[in-house]
């Protein structure tokens, strides 16, 4: 054969071999184990952040197994690369989401994902839980039937370091005339505050400035020069990823006191100020009722059943770490609804996505529960209703001393007289978009 | 005034450091024609090797000397990069001789992303430390004149000092080397420095050698400043602008387009950010390349474009 | 043996200049579009509409108005995720803010502000050429990155940035499920590959590629170069902008302006170059390999690893498919610098002469 035709029969064979790949792509069927798809990013800009979340959710979910699973049904799991992007998170979804039996729960780690997600979970009848990020009136259950965000939403988070900060300054009648500047990534996670941080800013007199870092957030110099300039008494920082530590060291660089600069709880853990050391000393940040939790029983229970049986996912440094921590906690807001569900349709049975809904929108997690569980002084009692997807509100502030965080402050709530009125609007200008209308009485039941 | 002066003094660093990176390109493309998309990848390759050696010497042969190891681990990740120089050439150039701009672009486009995989394969992904003993702290300038002092970053000033310096040494090389004139007249003509003897696939290997240097000094300041992850390979993107607006061909346009282009950007930012929101920079640099380009379409510096028919 | 022209005989200009003018050609090309809207959504499951159908579909479509510009008026563009924004955005929009808008006319007026927005991004194209242009494009692509973000009433004033469309339907029929995505989008890319076919073949076609191959030449025996390149532009805009309108509108669903980023405007230079520059049918099969090799390298890699009995992890396979992703474009370039379509056209002649070598 000619050379030219040897390079299209080549070219052609290989194009036949990629379609029947891909077409061909083996599904081990088996339903009685429940399955919990993974959406993680282990590369990319933001790879320093996802692995430990990845890491804690995937060993969680070892665990579980270990300890005999949910009421005896074993856990299967799946990792899916998203890079942090969209389409990838949708193309993860999708090829996830019928896998194993069915996907019980998706936890995108990501707010853009999670906007993609919530147009196709309704149709798919899958629920997403988005436990610290996504949509803040996603908490309105009664209209987003499918999205929990447990524990926590951008607008609970900028409320409690409103109060914090006030808190600090004496009380919010202080607030007034203080400069309080928000650097935030752009995109739907970094924006996500504003309009909580404007509301705060009008009832309180305080001067808000925003400063946007666009994606992947390394470049900084000009933001830190002009918050040289401004001097304000406070820096937010709502950053993911590189971003965060990019913050830190060019806060060093241009001089700006570190133990002003208040973290998200995305922007307060170790892959952000490790690098930067000692430079980051003093720097603060909200801890999504957990911190780094290295003395917890739920982490030496791991540490003895995972991963002194070599079955660790990552590496045994890294366990009880902030992000760690967060895996894990998503990790147990996944299985606990599942238990929650079982009680109603079959305990011991597997539960399908529909019925694993009900059991995250009926969760009832009390100290009791937690601390049988392993998180004695680590998350604070959670309990979710049709209305109230989200279930608790807890916070609590870190600080870096430049070898560990440290709690700097009590546990402190979002104020839900600001703040329902907020999710309630948005939730209702949602509703009136997709003309739904508000789930109640027997819709909620169900 | 003070702030003004500041944010200039900003800009002029930033744009010391852009021009490093800049030089990368402009390397490649006097010498063989090809627009090297793939200096970014080659930046965090390089910076990626040093950290990372950098951290595994002292593991390995139990050295507590930070200047030694971190010397030992720049001239591994030197040889480092001259490997991949070589495979490059004798894998990818070789076999795309002749071929047109668009598809030379291309290639380089897939050498990104086959650099950037085995880069974060071989390296990891998280993010690394690359300390070669910067200072951070910032320096407080005139502050008898200006309030609170005029800031300079150290760190800025000391990498602005090592591209001069190594503008300055290739120039040298260029100027007063012989195989800096073999380089010049393989940029100037393939065929007929073919045909006095300067063999083309030995010159390529061996700019495509001091470019990857030049990565590798770009990749370890860009690396001490900002920590060392695969964003770093974005900042081949911010890089471009100032090759365009210097000319493609030119050394000196590139400094004088990094110090344009680092100007233009913070003092946009700065000044003209607020009232449109602000995040402004990245397309500023762009737009500014852009305008440069409509008076001058070979950019500052680069040689004119002439069209045979 | 089968693949001649033996007996087709043309009697009048017209059947002359067919796009098809050999029969089994016509027939094939029947054959398949039939196949496509009839025989696919007998055969195949709901995963591989989402995840590889409509993307193909709507990227092909894209590429195509790519290959306008890049591959037969020689322009080579780096801004095409930001048409493709402009598109999805202008699209949004109007849908949204104009009551009981069709999603058709939304579709088309999100091309046609693409269009406004390409003709003003390529003024800089009559004065500025080659690598040069294709750096400032990028400037286009950036400053739609950021208007997208900043400027609140494109995004109709949302907080968050993100925008969502739903209830999309067309004369009376919804475009729900996944099929009728497929079929909306499958007409929309036959209708307009049929028009981009017969503009290349055209006066203004040739036109472009007389710029294309020399352009000095070109002006001088008449043809205007402002006309020449700001068509390419507008055109090609156009129809960039429907795309993005529907992989924002039927793929995503809900999208913020990172998911025009310029990673995509890297893989649409990427589909034209290895489909084929100044070819419909490359257009195709670049957007094919695109579309389908990370999926395939995601199932196949650790296929392999298990074969030769490594765990590999996500970070891995995803790093993997970089590494095998550039790899592959660097091989296909120097195997076929013109790409898929020349090995197309390649096997069409051996089939040709077939089954005589030569």
């Amino acid at each position: 054969m000619s050379l030219k035709l040897r390079k299209f029969t080549l070219a052609a064979g290989m194009a036949v071999a990629a379609v029947v790949a891909s077409v061909a792509t083996p599904a081990l069927a088996q339903p009685k184990d429940q399955f919990f798809p993974l959406l993680v990013y282990r590369t990319g800009a933001y790879a320093p952040n996802g692995v430990p979340f990845a890491n804690g959710y995937a060993d969680y979910l070892k665990l579980v197994n270990a300890r005999g699973g949910i009421n005896g049904v074993k856990v299967s799991f799946e990792e899916c690369e998203t890079g942090y992007a969209t389409d990838r998170g949708v193309e993860c979804y999708e090829r996830l989401k019928g896998k194993n039996g069915g996907a019980t729960v998706f936890q995108p780690l990501s707010t853009g994902i999670t906007f993609a997600l919530t147009e196709k979970a309704p149709g798919d009848k899958i629920p997403l839980i988005t436990a610290g990020y996504g949509r803040s009136e996603s908490a309105d259950g009664q209209v987003f039937k499918w999205n929990f965000p447990l524990t926590g939403t951008y607008w609970g988070a900028a409320d409690i370091l409103i109060q914090h900060l006030a808190a600090k300054e004496g009380g919010f009648d202080k607030l007034k005339g203080k400069k309080i500047t928000l650097v935030y990534h752009d995109s739907p996670f970094g924006k996500e505050p504003i309009p909580l941080l404007q509301e705060r800013a009008a009832m309180h007199g305080f001067v808000l400035s925003l400063l946007p870092v666009a994606h992947p957030g390394v470049e900084q110099k000009a933001t830190w020069l002009q918050i040289r300039q401004n001097r304000p008494d406070y820096v937010l920082n709502w950053g993911w990823g590189v971003m965060n530590s990019t913050a830190l060291k060019e806060a060093v660089a241009t001089g700006f006191p570190r133990d002003k600069m208040y973290g998200v709880w995305w922007a307060g853990a170790e892959p952000d100020v490790k690098d930067v050391g000692d430079g980051a000393k003093g720097y603060n940040a909200l801890a999504l009722q957990h911190g780094a939790e290295p003395n917890s029983a739920v982490v030496k229970e791991i540490l003895a059943k995972v991963h002194d049986k070599g079955q660790g996912t990552g590496p045994k440094a890294e366990v009880g770490e902030v992000l760690y921590m967060r895996g894990l906690t998503a990790a147990m807001f996944a299985v606990e609804g599942v238990r929650a569900a079982q009680e109603r349709y079959g305990k011991g049975k597997w539960v399908s996505a529909e019925q694993a809904r009900w059991g995250y929108e009926n969760l009832n997690l009390t100290q009791a529960k937690l601390d049988a569980l392993g998180f004695k002084g680590v998350m604070r009692p959670i309990s979710t209703s049709c209305a109230d997807h989200q279930g608790a509100s807890w916070a609590r502030m870190h600080q870096w001393d430049g070898k560990k965080w440290n709690f700097t402050s009590d546990w402190m709530q979002q104020d839900d007289a600001i703040i329902k009125p907020m999710i309630k609007a948005a939730a209702d200008k949602y509703a009136a978009e997709k003309k739904w209308t508000r789930r109640t009485g027997q819709d909620c039941q169900s | 005034m003070g702030f003004f002066l500041e944010t200039l003094i900003g800009g002029l660093m930033a744009g010391m450091l852009y021009s490093l990176v800049a030089l990368g390109f402009v390397l490649i493309f006097k010498a063989s024609g090809v627009f090297n998309f793939a200096q970014g990848a080659m930046v965090l390759f390089a910076a990626l090797a040093m950290a990372r050696f950098a951290e595994w010497i002292p593991a390995w042969t139990g050295l507590d000397n930070l200047l030694l190891a971190n010397l030992i681990a720049f001239v591994l990740a030197g040889a480092v990069m001259f490997a991949v120089a070589w495979l490059i050439e004798y894998l990818v150039l070789r076999h795309l001789v002749n071929q047109e701009g668009a598809t030379l672009l291309m290639a380089t486009l897939g050498i990104t992303y086959f650099l950037d995989g085995l880069g974060q394969t071989i390296f990891g992904s998280d993010i690394y430390k690359i300390d070669i003993g910067m200072p951070k702290e910032p320096l407080m300038l005139f502050d008898s004149v200006f309030e609170g002092g005029l800031l300079v970053s150290q760190e800025d000033l000391i990498a602005a000092g090592i591209s001069a310096a190594l503008v300055a040494m290739l120039t040298v090389f260029f100027q007063k080397t012989s195989t800096g004139r073999a380089l010049r007249a393989v940029a100037d003509d393939h065929q007929a420095a073919q045909s006095i003897g300067i063999p083309l696939n030995r010159i390529w290997v061996i700019v495509w050698c001091v470019a990857g240097v030049v990565a590798l000094v770009a990749g370890m300041i860009w690396g001490s400043k900002l920590g060392v992850q695969f964003s770093l390979s974005a900042v081949a993107l911010r890089a471009l602008p100032v090759v365009i607006l210097g000319g493609l061909t030119s050394v000196p346009g590139a400094i004088l387009g990094g110090l344009i282009i680092g100007v233009g950007e913070k003092l946009s930012e700065v000044f003209l950010g607020p009232y449109v929101g602000g995040g402004i920079e990245i397309w500023f640099a762009y737009v500014l390349a852009l305008v440069v380009l409509l008076f001058r379409p070979q950019g500052l510096f680069g040689e004119k474009i002439i069209d045979r028919v | 043996m089968f693949y001649r022209e033996n007996g087709q005989f043309k009697t009048s200009y017209r059947g002359d200049q067919q796009i098809f003018p050999i029969a089994q050609d016509r027939w094939a090309i029947l054959a398949l579009v039939v196949f496509a809207f009839i025989g696919v959504p007998l055969l195949v499951d709901e995963y591989l509409y989402r995840a590889i159908l409509i993307p193909f579909l709507i990227l092909s479509l894209a590429a195509l108005g790519v290959n306008i510009l890049v591959g037969y008026c020689g322009q080579i563009s780096l801004g095409s995720g930001g048409f493709m924004a402009v598109g999805a955005y202008a699209a949004y929009n109007t849908f949204i803010r104009i009551d009981d808008m069709p999603l058709l006319v939304a579709l088309l007026s999100g091309g046609f502000f693409a269009t406004l927005v390409g003709i003003f991004f390529g003024i800089p194209s009559l004065r500025v050429k080659g690598l040069y242009l294709a750096v400032a494009t990028l400037a286009a692509q950036f400053f739609c990155d950021w208007a997208f973000l900043r400027i609140k009433w494109f995004t109709n004033n949302t907080s968050s940035g993100s925008v969502s469309v739903s209830n999309l339907q067309v004369f009376g029929q919804p475009i729900d499920t996944p099929v009728q995505k497929y079929i909306f989008c499958l007409a929309i890319l036959v209708v307009f590959a049929l028009l981009a076919k017969n503009l290349v073949r055209s006066a203004i076609g040739r036109e472009w590629m007389a710029i294309r191959d020399m352009d000095v030449a070109a002006a001088v025996i008449g043809i205007r170069p402002m006309y020449a390149k700001l068509s390419a532009f507008a055109v090609s805009s156009f129809i960039v902008g429907v795309a993005g309108a529907l992989w924002g509108f039927i793929h995503l669903g809900a999208w913020e302006p990172a998911a025009f980023s310029v990673d995509r405007s890297f893989s649409l230079l990427f589909m034209v170059i290895i489909g084929g520059m100044g070819s419909i049918m490359g257009s195709f099969f670049g957007a094919a390999f695109i579309v389908v090799l990370p999926i395939f390298l995601n199932q196949a890699i650790p296929l392999l690893g298990g074969l030769f009995g490594f765990d590999v992890s996500t970070a891995f396979i995803s790093h993997a498919e970089y590494m095998v992703f550039g790899a592959l474009i660097v091989w296909f370039l120097i195997v076929e610098p013109h790409g898929l379509a020349r090995l197309w056209s390649l096997g069409k002649q051996k089939l040709r002469v077939w089954p005589f070598p030569h």
